[in-house]
Parts: structure tokens; C-alpha cells; sequence
């Protein structure tokens, strides 16, 4: 009976376990996971899980009866350690072995540490043993810093605005989203910390974190210091291949995999998710990607491959990625930091404001868009980048939708 | 045949449904999922099932009919 090991138990390694057995993997599936929690879902840890409106129940991303009725092996709480690829095994932090005839490598990435040291009160976000904690110092009074205006970032920062919170983000950037944006919708973007009274200091490094929880002094880069009770880190995460630095497989900012997620020279091993850095085939390069989406819909062509590794798919998704803050429904499809030009739809200025960026590329197509607000548009938007859309041609389209609202 | 269910309440508009079965799922103007049939074969199950897992708030479900 062939078994599949799936290392890596978040949405990712989840999905691709429910995915093999829907395609019909009638095999063993093994799905190892360094945390003692089943497994959950992280979108929540930044909203409703720090708000306080939803429990850890509610994160559930596969329940223990669930993993039963699909004949899934839950192996939790034990870290994988390394790989043999030759001997075809997992080395586990419990000290055996776990042999596989597919290996999936689904491990994520994890927050990028604080390069600045505190007696106490500095955290990141990435689990949820780091969003309990958060939760928690959160309820003590005491103003918020959050340095890195990401989406963990900004997304810490509305949650903690909304519970009564004073709160400040940092970033060195002129508009922090601008790295995935550009400037201009960036900036727009960044507006919204301002209009709902989160204090702002964007294009100023912090230099120094001191103190402890309750009495922490952030100092920036010009000597300002910020006081505060909390302080949040959101500058980012790495990917998570440690484990497999002396496995011999090709590491390279994440698992390096071809078109089809196999790792370089081992079509039995896969990556999904976060680790996974693969060679997207639409747009001629490796990508690596850290959003939700991306594991539930490289989790699915995966599981594809595995099932059917004759009749293999490539993996060339369009982008997508969301982000809530305050009442801003942030989705984003497609790649504008790579675009060439822009053009808005709709009103950024208004209090409940419902806008559109729509970019091209130097190939002339419909390659990106970013809505405020504007689900329906973004999905017709996501239709036409994939469909590979003149520009042009796509805007008359999203104009059908546009209009209405632009004459309202 | 199975039968599709779908909470509006849940639903925030993120439309990764669409992508998997545009056959079954459109969105409104309020950015809500609408169900383009309540019911489907047996033989598409898998396929609706990955489109109702693609959903991050479990807005949309499979269900024996």
C-alpha cells in the first residue's frame, strides 16, 4: 500500500490530505505536525481569534473525527527533523522514522524574530500558541506598537484600534503596502490607518526596543520614543526548511520544485504552500507565495499529481490574497507590483469608499487588480487576468460593472 | 444527488468558489455567494467538495440530499 507523509499540518498539509483521498489515494495518508493543537486556521489569529469574538473551536481546520472518517493519520506534536530522500524516510523529533513513498513538504514559514531584544512584552504573530499570548497583552492597558505595516501589521493594528486600543504603526516604507501595491494605491491604501485614528509613522526605522510589558520604550530611528504596553513585530517570515538542510534537496528561499511542485530531482517529494518555491510556468520564473489561497489551490494540483503522476498539471495560479482592516475588504488578484500602469475606478475618498486599481504589464494584458469593498468586481477582474486579457478588452468588460456604481 | 448549502452570513466575499465552480457559485453586488443550483450529481461531488473547502470562513457546504 503506498503511503503518502504529509510534513506540515496547517491549511496546506491539511487540504492536500483531504485532496488526496477525493481524488482517490486509497494509500496510507501520515500528517505530521510540530504543534500539540489540531489542526487550525491562521487568517483569524489577526481578526476575529485577537478580538476575542471567536475561541480556538472555531479555527478548526480538520477535527479529529474528520481526520478518522478520511483515513487520516494525525502524527501531532512531533517536529520532523530531517529527510533521507535515498532511504525514502522522515527522521521525527521522537527519534524514529516514518517511511514514505510520497513526501509532501508543507511547513510554512515562521515570523521573522524580532532583531530587537526586550526584557518582555514583544511579540510576533505567526500561531496560535503566539496569538493566545498576544490576546492576552492585548487586554492589558497600555498604548500598541506595531512595527511592519503588513498585512499581519495592519491587520493587528485595526483589530486593536476596534477594542479601544491606542495604536501606532511603524514601518521604514513611505506607504508599507507599496510593496505589494506601488506607491500610489499603496499610499491609498495606507490613508486608512489615518482616517480611522491609528497614529502613523511611515518612512521611520525603529532603532531600539526596551523595558518590559506594561513599560516598553520603542525609539526611532530620528531618537523620537514611542511608550507602550505592547509592542507586535509583523516584519515578515522565512520559510521553513531548516529541517531539511542536510537532506540534500535543493534549497533556495523555500523548497526549490519545477512547474509541477517536485522538488529539483526527486519527482516523489512535493511542496505546498508557504515553503514551496516553485517554477510557475505563466510567468517563467519561481515564485514563492504566502497567502492562504495559494496552499488551498497548490494543495489541490498536488494532490492531482500524486493521484495521477502520468497525466501530471502544472501550478500557474493567478495570485490572490485578502486583507480586513477596519471596514476596508482589501482583495488583491494578479501581480501589481509587477505592472507597468494603473488606472482607478470608483471613489477612495469617500466614508464607506468602494474603489479599483486595474493594472496592465508590459505585455499589454489585464495582469493585476486591487479592490476596496468590491468582491463582485474583483472576481470578474480575477476571471480576466487568468483568461490572459488584453487590457483594454478587459476594462470594457469591468466597465459594465463599473459604470453603476461610478454613476451613483 | 447531493445538496448545496450556503451561509450568506459567513460569506465576506472572497469568491474562491468562483475560481473551482463557476458552474455553481456567482456572487452578488453585496459581495454574497449565490447558489446556481441547489443540487448536484454524485459524479461532480469531489469537485464542489474542493470548491466548498476553498472557502476560508466555511460558508459553503456539501450535503447528502
Amino acid at each position: 500500500m503506498s503511503t503518502v507523509v504529509i510534513v506540515g499540518a496547517s491549511v496546506g498539509g491539511v487540504r492536500t490530505a483531504q485532496a488526496l483521498r477525493a481524488q482517490g489515494h486509497d494509500g496510507r495518508i501520515v500528517l505530521v505536525g510540530a504543534e500539540p493543537h489540531l489542526p487550525y486556521d491562521k487568517p483569524p489569529l489577526s481578526k476575529q481569534f485577537l478580538a476575542g469574538a471567536w475561541e480556538h473551536d472555531r479555527l478548526a481546520l480538520l477535527t479529529a473525527e474528520e481526520a478518522a472518517a478520511d483515513g487520516i493519520e494525525l502524527r501531532l506534536g512531533v517536529a520532523a527533523t530531517g529527510v533521507d530522500p535515498v532511504a525514502r524516510t522522515v527522521e521525527l523529533a521522537e527519534g524514529t522514522d516514518l517511511g514514505y513513498d510520497t513526501l509532501v513538504i508543507a511547513t510554512g514559514a515562521t515570523a521573522r524574530p524580532s532583531p530587537w531584544a526586550a526584557e518582555s512584552g514583544v511579540h510576533v504573530l505567526r500561531t496560535l500558541t503566539d496569538g493566545t499570548g498576544l490576546r492576552a497583552a492585548l487586554a492589558e492597558p497600555g498604548p500598541l506598537v506595531v512595527v511592519g505595516g503588513g498585512f499581519i501589521g495592519a491587520e493587528v493594528a485595526a483589530t486593536a484600534h476596534a477594542a479601544g486600543r491606542e495604536v501606532t504603526v511603524v514601518d521604514p516604507l513611505p506607504a508599507p503596502i507599496a510593496r505589494v501595491l506601488g506607491d500610489e494605491v499603496g499610499r491609498l491604501v495606507g490613508d486608512v490607518h489615518r482616517r480611522h485614528g491609528v497614529e502613523t509613522r511611515f518612512g521611520i526605522g525603529v532603532r531600539a526596543v526596551s523595558g518590559r510589558v506594561g513599560a516598553l520604550d520603542i525609539t526611532l530611528t530620528d531618537g523620537t520614543v514611542l511608550p507602550a504596553g505592547t509592542a507586535v513585530v509583523g516584519i515578515g517570515a522565512v520559510p521553513a526548511v531548516e529541517w531539511l538542510a542536510d537532506s540534500g534537496l535543493e534549497l533556495d528561499n523555500g523548497l526549490v520544485c519545477d512547474e509541477f511542485c517536485r522538488a529539483t530531482g526527486h519527482p516523489e517529494i512535493f511542496g505546498v504552500g508557504d515553503v514551496a518555491r516553485w517554477f510557475h510556468a505563466g510567468h517563467g520564473e519561481h515564485v514563492r507565495v504566502e497567502h492562504w489561497t495559494n496552499a488551498v489551490e497548490q494543495a489541490a494540483c498536488v494532490a492531482h499529481n500524486v493521484v495521477h503522476p502520468e497525466e501530471p498539471v502544472q501550478y500557474r495560479p493567478t495570485e490572490y490574497a485578502w486583507s480586513d482592516q477596519y471596514d476596508w475588504k482589501i482583495q488583491i488578484a494578479g501581480r501589481p507590483n509587477r505592472a507597468t500602469g494603473f488606472e482607478l475606478a470608483g471613489d477612495p475618498t469617500t466614508d464607506a469608499p468602494r474603489f479599483a486599481a486595474l493594472y496592465r504589464d508590459e505585455t499589454g494584458r489585464l495582469s493585476a487588480a486591487v479592490t476596496v469593498n468590491w468582491p463582485k468586481l474583483l472576481v470578474a477582474a480575477r476571471r480576466l487576468i487568468t483568461a490572459g486579457t488584453p487590457y483594454e478588452e478587459g476594462l470594457s468588460v469591468l466597465d459594465k460593472l463599473i459604470a453603476p456604481v461610478s454613476a451613483a | 444527488m447531493a445538496k448545496l448549502t450556503a451561509d450568506t452570513d459567513l460569506c465576506q466575499g472572497y469568491g474562491n468558489c468562483l475560481t473551482t465552480a463557476e458552474d455553481v457559485y456567482d456572487i452578488d453586488d453585496d459581495g454574497k455567494v449565490v447558489l446556481l443550483t441547489e443540487t448536484i450529481p454524485e459524479t461532480d461531488r469531489a469537485r464542489v467538495e474542493a470548491a466548498a473547502r476553498s472557502c476560508p470562513v466555511k460558508a459553503l457546504g456539501v450535503v447528502d440530499g
